[in-house]
């Protein structure tokens, strides 16, 4: 058996992953089964036995498998894998369910059918050694047959009826019956013939799977849709823009419910794989933790702690914007957490990614070579649309990641129509949210654009937006970086730059000039300018210092050379007053004495007054 | 396939019907004693009586008794008779009541 990157058994990783499917539809039969509980209870209602096919996503779509104890049809044109369906029924019961089958080949040999079941795993040759399986080839050379009277099928009864007793079959495949049509003369004989097989495999309770080509206006070519009643399944391919895809659908099935979609299916190593797309609900259990876009800066852009753990994130951006390196920073940064990635590139190989990623410090390979990281690279056009899904749903399945990368989603556009996209991308993003998986997107918008919608529309699916842009000025082209939109926190709404280093990418302050935000070399520039500015104000600001304190320096000496004026001018002075006064004072004296001596009158003496007054 | 190779070698073999040398290993399967069964016993015995005179071999098979002879010798319907001898192998499917039929398909008489 097929063991995946870890060990497990793929079985096991598959068995995990669709039993979410199938407890979601338990609980939506839950729900149907309230709804009809005042009509009936479940135990009332006749329950359809069913046998489980074994093959994942066909027993959900048929909610059990194919009916015990019926025949069911398997129809479709040459090549659309109704054999292979059929074989695994057989397959699967005998080894999983441990039903024996008998197939009863009429195309094929017995030894054509081990060499071809053992590509899809499985060991016919021991199952019929250990009889678990009887094949019966049923050859018809229509050369050596004349026709001469009337006759019946009851040696393939009898042969039928002998292979079932000897191994004590619970299954039957006739592959392809209707090629009796072909061998046999008497078709009006054959169509009664087959009418009584199909009566007479029901008599005998066994389930029987009949396969049947695809006619042109019926659903298979002879018509024997009529006899077989209970289950019918389509199976075909479909090309679309040259690329092939193989869907099935339930036609009928009678006293059941069942999907009734075109459900996509894969053949591969491990056979059939089907995606069963059941309704898209939105009732995901929703998380409150955050996770780290693995750029710190960006986190802080996004309230400081990053994405949701279960969101859906766009990264978008026109080409050389750099989406490629966020996604790989967030592949980087979930393994650093020891959460395993798978990241699905529709454009380089991974190798290419892995050299492109250490140029800027990532180191991808050492997470790949851990078995964190797993990158799928494929072109898109090398499958259709519903398979490029199954694959990633089974890449998931075997991996079970915490975070799911696509780069590009937009790739998709050139398989399929806008609407198919939206609707397949709206079924995966589900299916990962239901998952708890968070999923990053890329998605190129045309250069010409630079638009804030993505081509495939399914802008309103996004949790959370990051946009870069080009912008060009000056003859240069620097990136930003902008959060569109990120539900359920508070986020920056600046514009930044950021910056490609050997380190990883540096988001840097917003510089914000004259005629708005400036980025690149011209914000080099203006950082520049500033510094000189700054430098020339400084400058400028001790210039005026030195020059105010030199000024007042010299006013200061200046103040106390005419201090030292005025005091030598005030003794001066002083001086001068003080010899006049003794001057007057000698005149004085020397008149009284002239007039003392000489008798002068008394009439004298106001002017002796006048004098003693000064 | 194309018919015509072997209708060359029937038609160089009618010869056959009257060469003295050759014998006639027939075998007749049938399923218990219905209707298409009995009427087949009847018809061939009935034939070879009249065209092969002592040259037969004729082994009636009952599947009912033997059913794993039916998937051994790649026997569909019922009633089979195959002639084993001589060649080429040939199966006559039916109750061979068309006796023409039988004829032809035993190389007793040319197409």
């Amino acid at each position: 058996m097929l063991k995946s990157r870890e060990g497990r058994s793929y079985q096991e990783h598959v068995t995990a992953f669709w039993s979410i499917e199938i407890m979601k539809l338990k609980y939506s039969m839950a729900k149907a089964k309230e709804n009809l509980k005042p009509k009936l209870t479940a135990e009332q209602r006749p329950q359809l036995p069913k046998a489980l096919t074994g093959i994942e996503g066909l027993d959900i779509i048929t909610e059990g498998g194919l009916p015990k104890g019926r025949a069911s049809l398997i129809c479709g044109g040459a090549g659309t894998g109704k054999t292979l369906l059929a074989m695994e029924f057989l397959l699967r019961g005998a080894t999983q369910y441990d039903e024996p089958g008998v197939l009863m080949a009429f195309e094929e040999s017995t030894n054509d059918l081990i060499t071809n079941v053992a590509s899809i795993g499985f060991d016919l040759h021991g199952l019929i050694a250990s009889k678990k399986i009887v094949v019966d080839f049923v050859y018809i050379d229509r050369n050596e047959i004349v026709e001469a009277g009337e006759y019946n099928l009851d040696a393939l009864f009898i042969r039928l009826s002998a292979a079932i007793d000897s191994i004590g079959a619970k299954r039957v495949v006739l592959d392809t019956i209707e090629s009796l049509f072909s061998n046999l003369p008497n078709p009006a004989i054959l169509r009664a013939e087959l009418r009584r097989l199909f009566f007479w495999l029901k008599e005998k309770g066994v389930t029987a799977v009949i396969t049947a080509e695809g006619g042109t206006d019926t659903l298979s070519r002879h018509g024997i849709e009529e006899y077989v009643s209970d289950c019918v399944i389509k199976v075909s391919v479909s090309i679309e823009e040259r690329v092939a895809s193989r869907r099935l659908r339930i036609v009928k099935y009678r006293g059941t419910s069942h999907g009734t979609n075109e459900f996509p299916f894969l053949i591969d190593g491990n056979g059939i794989s089907l995606i069963p797309i059941t309704s898209s609900s939105l009732e995901h259990i929703v998380s409150t933790t955050r996770v780290s876009s693995g750029i710190q800066r960006l986190d802080a852009m996004l309230g400081g702690n990053g994405f949701f753990e279960d969101s859906v994130i766009m990264i978008s951006g026109s080409p050389g914007t750099g989406k490629t390196t966020f996604m790989a920073h967030f592949a980087d940064a979930a393994c650093r957490r020891n959460e395993r990635v798978v990241y699905f590139s529709f454009e380089e190989s991974s190798d290419q990614i892995k050299r492109n990623m250490s140029s800027v410090g990532l180191n991808l390979d050492h997470w790949v070579k851990k078995g964190l990281l797993v990158m799928e690279c494929r072109r898109i056009t090398q499958y259709g649309l519903d398979m490029h899904l199954l694959l990633a749903q089974k890449l998931i399945a075997e991996h079970a990641p915490k975070v799911v990368i696509m780069d590009p989603v937009t790739s998709f556009d050139d398989i399929a129509n806008t609407s198919d996209v939206k609707r397949i991308v709206m079924k995966f993003v589900d299916l990962m949210k239901s998952l708890g998986i968070t999923i990053m997107f890329g998605s190129l918008t045309p250069s010409e654009v630079q638009s804030d919608s993505s081509s495939i529309n399914i802008s309103s699916i996004i949790d959370s937006w990051i946009l870069l842009r080009d912008l060009e000025s000056n003859g240069e082209r620097s990136r930003t970086i902008f959060v569109l939109k990120s539900r359920g926190m508070s986020h920056s709404n600046q514009v930044r730059e950021f910056l490609m280093t050997d380190h990883g990418v540096e988001i840097c302050d917003v510089y914000i000039g004259t005629g708005g935000v400036v980025t690149g070399g011209a914000r080099l520039n203006m950082l520049a300018q500033e510094k000189t500015l700054a430098l020339k104000l400084q400058e400028e600001i001790e210039l005026r210092q030195f020059d105010l304190e030199n000024k007042r320096s010299v006013l200061d000496s200046r103040i106390a050379a005419m201090r030292a004026e005025f005091a030598a001018q005030e003794a001066s002075n002083l001086k001068m007053i003080a010899q006049e006064k003794n001057a007057q004072t000698q005149l004085n004296q020397d008149r009284i004495a002239m007039g003392m001596a000489r008798n002068a009158d008394k009439h004298n003496a106001p002017l002796k007054a006048k004098r003693k007054s000064k | 396939m194309s018919d015509k190779p072997i209708d060359l070698r029937a038609h160089k073999k009618t010869d056959t019907a009257n060469d003295p040398s050759n014998k006639w290993l027939l075998r007749l399967y049938v399923a218990g004693t219905t209707v298409h069964s009995v009427l087949a016993i009847t018809n061939i015995k009935r034939i070879c009586e009249e065209k092969l005179d002592g040259r037969y071999v004729l082994e009636v098979i009952d599947l009912y008794q033997q059913p794993l002879l039916a998937a051994g010798h790649q026997i569909i319907a019922i009633p089979t008779l195959i002639k084993e001898l001589p060649p080429p192998l040939r199966r006559i499917i039916g109750d061979l009541s068309d006796t023409e039929k039988v004829l032809v398909g035993l190389d007793l008489k040319p197409l």
